[in-house]
């Protein structure tokens, strides 16, 4: 991982929804009058007649997008995480869900990395939101390769599917020739002191912390689970009988999102502690990304200190 | 003028789907027969006369869709399409009871002849939208209907679907309000005055046709209108009765959700049997 090459995994979307919509006509893009910030005018200048602005409507987006889809079309929906999962979620659930339809709900600005727009726009319960629904895949990718895959894979499979994009420039962690399967969860190093569970834009994070603490002989592995839903158990059970202390972190609240993912699994077949840490249970406010990244507890120096003292 | 013959075929066909409707309900202890049977007679002519489907082949991507977006009123779809055939009439009894594929609202996985799942209020026209604009990207010629309830246009997100389907010219789409003047409060312009809903559709774009939803050659007439108006969607505002057809129910919002007893029930059979 070179850190000093970054693109924001909405911009990877754009792009990938341009290579996607050249080699599948089935593919239909929807915003709610967002596309310059989620990157889908990149797709509406290359497909203007697959391409459709619903005005700040996010539940009649949702709904516009079922009804394509059970005409054989693949909708992608677009907007900030808050309002594609929020504002809508009732339309996601019944709309979306109960019927399992092939609907691809694609929301950027996810997280406290959004900054200076504040709590209002600071989407931090959406994985939570998601990960409750029956047929859903939550996919939360953690580069800019990553992103692409899931963009791909997604139009792939069949059924809803959300998938999480940050803001914020981030560290390209994969290189072009790197693998992605859903429900598949990718391991840095065998470390035996630590593994530390991270996903999205947190991995690279934890990617820098593992390097700190090998300097110091801690050796730590790192998960990336860029599938939150299906979640990958076996790696979790392994990773707990393996290593001596386990740590999730997530750009995303501490309740219901990756870190409640992974105890659920433990609870259930290995039960062992699990230090887990996130927005602990509270909104978001205004400020640069990088100062609030800090501020909430988000670094690779926070998980260097909770791996020191757990 | 329609064939008064073609006519007869299509009241008969609707009073049998009010008897269903009946039946149904009684049967499942539960449901909602007032706004099942004020549509009755709107959904007999869109199947039996308006619609191109084919009970063999259910998904046939150039059939017409419908979307009933006012989904509680289940009974009156599922009695419809046994009536016309996409399943045996015997399974009416099962609604809403547990193993029946005939849920409590609309299910498109489990029951031939829906085309989406309905029953949470107010999306159903962004659904019809998307079909509607998927046909247009297409080029095919099906029709869309989306049959809401005066009642259910109160949620936001069909005026949001409103501007949709107007924005994009959705002359395939053909919008249907149940107007039984009923919601379960009370008198829908004493709980959330709706109207005047007809002007409020105009000025949305919509092509708007005003009828009585009781008189089939009315609601033919309007269903050949919307065929023809081009560049435009129509929105068919058809005035009717909550609980038509069944003197005790009809205008009394306490038949929006409750099933008769058996004393009812025998004269619901009764007056539909006149």
């Amino acid at each position: 991982m070179d850190i000093n090459n970054k693109k924001a995994t909405r911009q990877s979307y754009g792009e990938a929804l341009v290579e996607l919509g050249k080699v599948n006509k089935d593919v239909i893009v929807l915003d709610a009058d967002l596309a310059g910030a989620t990157k889908t005018n990149m797709f509406a200048k290359e497909f203007p007649d697959r391409f459709f602005d619903l005005g700040i409507a996010e539940q009649d987006m949702i709904a516009t997008a079922v009804g394509l889809s059970t005409c054989g079309k693949i909708p992608f929906a677009s907007t900030f995480a808050v309002f594609a999962t929020g504002r809508a979620y009732d339309q996601i659930r019944n709309s979306v869900c109960y019927p399992n339809l092939n609907v691809k709900i694609c929301a950027t600005h996810s997280g406290i990395t959004v900054g200076e727009d504040g709590a209002t726009h600071q989407m931090l319960e959406d994985i939570n939101l998601m990960r409750g629904l029956p047929n859903m895949t939550v996919i939360s990718p953690s580069d800019d390769i990553q992103a692409k895959w899931a963009v791909r894979k997604a139009a792939e499979i069949y059924g809803p599917v959300y998938i999480r994009f940050g803001r914020a420039e981030t560290p390209i962690i994969y290189d072009e020739n790197s693998e992605f399967e859903i429900g598949k969860a990718i391991r840095f190093g065998d470390g035996k002191d630590a593994t530390v569970f991270a996903t999205g834009m947190m991995v690279a994070e934890a990617l820098k912390a593992k390097e700190i603490l090998e300097k110091e002989g801690i050796n730590i592995r790192v998960i990336d689970f860029h599938t939150i839903k299906p979640i990958d158990e076996e790696i979790i059970i392994q990773s707990a009988k393996e290593t001596k202390k386990l740590i999730s972190i997530e750009e995303h609240s501490v309740i219901g999102g990756l870190g409640t993912a992974i105890s659920e699994v433990l609870t259930n077949k290995y039960p062992e502690k699990l230090v887990r840490l996130g927005i602990k249970d509270c909104f978001g406010k205004s400020g640069n990304w990088k100062e609030l990244l800090k501020y909430f507890g988000l670094t690779s120096d926070e998980i260097v200190k909770n791996i020191k003292n757990a | 003028m329609v064939d008064s013959v073609f006519l007869k075929d299509l009241e008969e066909k609707s009073k049998n789907i009010r008897r269903s409707i009946i039946e149904m309900v009684y049967s499942a202890k539960s449901g909602h027969p007032g706004g099942s049977l004020s549509i009755a007679d709107v959904l007999t002519t869109l199947y039996f006369s308006e619609m191109n489907i084919n009970i063999d082949n259910p998904k046939d991507e150039n059939r017409d869709r419908l979307v009933l977006s006012k989904g509680h009123c289940s009974p009156a779809l599922y009695a419809t399409l046994a009536e016309k055939g996409f399943f045996p009439k015997k399974d009416l009894k099962t609604f809403r009871k547990i193993d029946s594929y005939l849920q409590g609202h609309p299910d498109m996985k489990k029951i031939p002849g829906v085309d989406i799942s309905s029953g949470s209020l107010g999306q159903g026209l962004s659904v019809a939208n998307g079909m509607a604009i998927a046909g247009k990207i297409d080029k095919k010629d099906y029709r869309v209907y989306a049959i809401m309830g005066d009642g259910e246009i109160e949620e936001g997100q069909i005026w949001e679907a409103a501007m949709t389907s107007s924005h994009y010219k959705l002359d395939n789409l053909c919008a249907i309000v149940d107007n039984n003047n009923l919601q379960i409060d009370g008198k829908i312009e004493n709980v959330m005055n709706p109207y005047p809903i007809d002007k409020k559709f105009e000025s949305f774009g919509f092509n708007t046709i005003v009828i009585d939803g009781h008189n089939f050659e009315e609601i033919l007439n309007a269903f050949s209108k919307a065929k023809e108006t081009k560049g435009k969607p129509t929105a068919i505002i058809a005035r009717t009765t909550k609980g038509k057809g069944i003197s005790y129910m009809e205008g009394n919002a306490s038949w929006h959700g409750k099933a008769p007893n058996e004393d009812e029930y025998k004269l619901a059979i009764e007056e539909l049997l006149k």
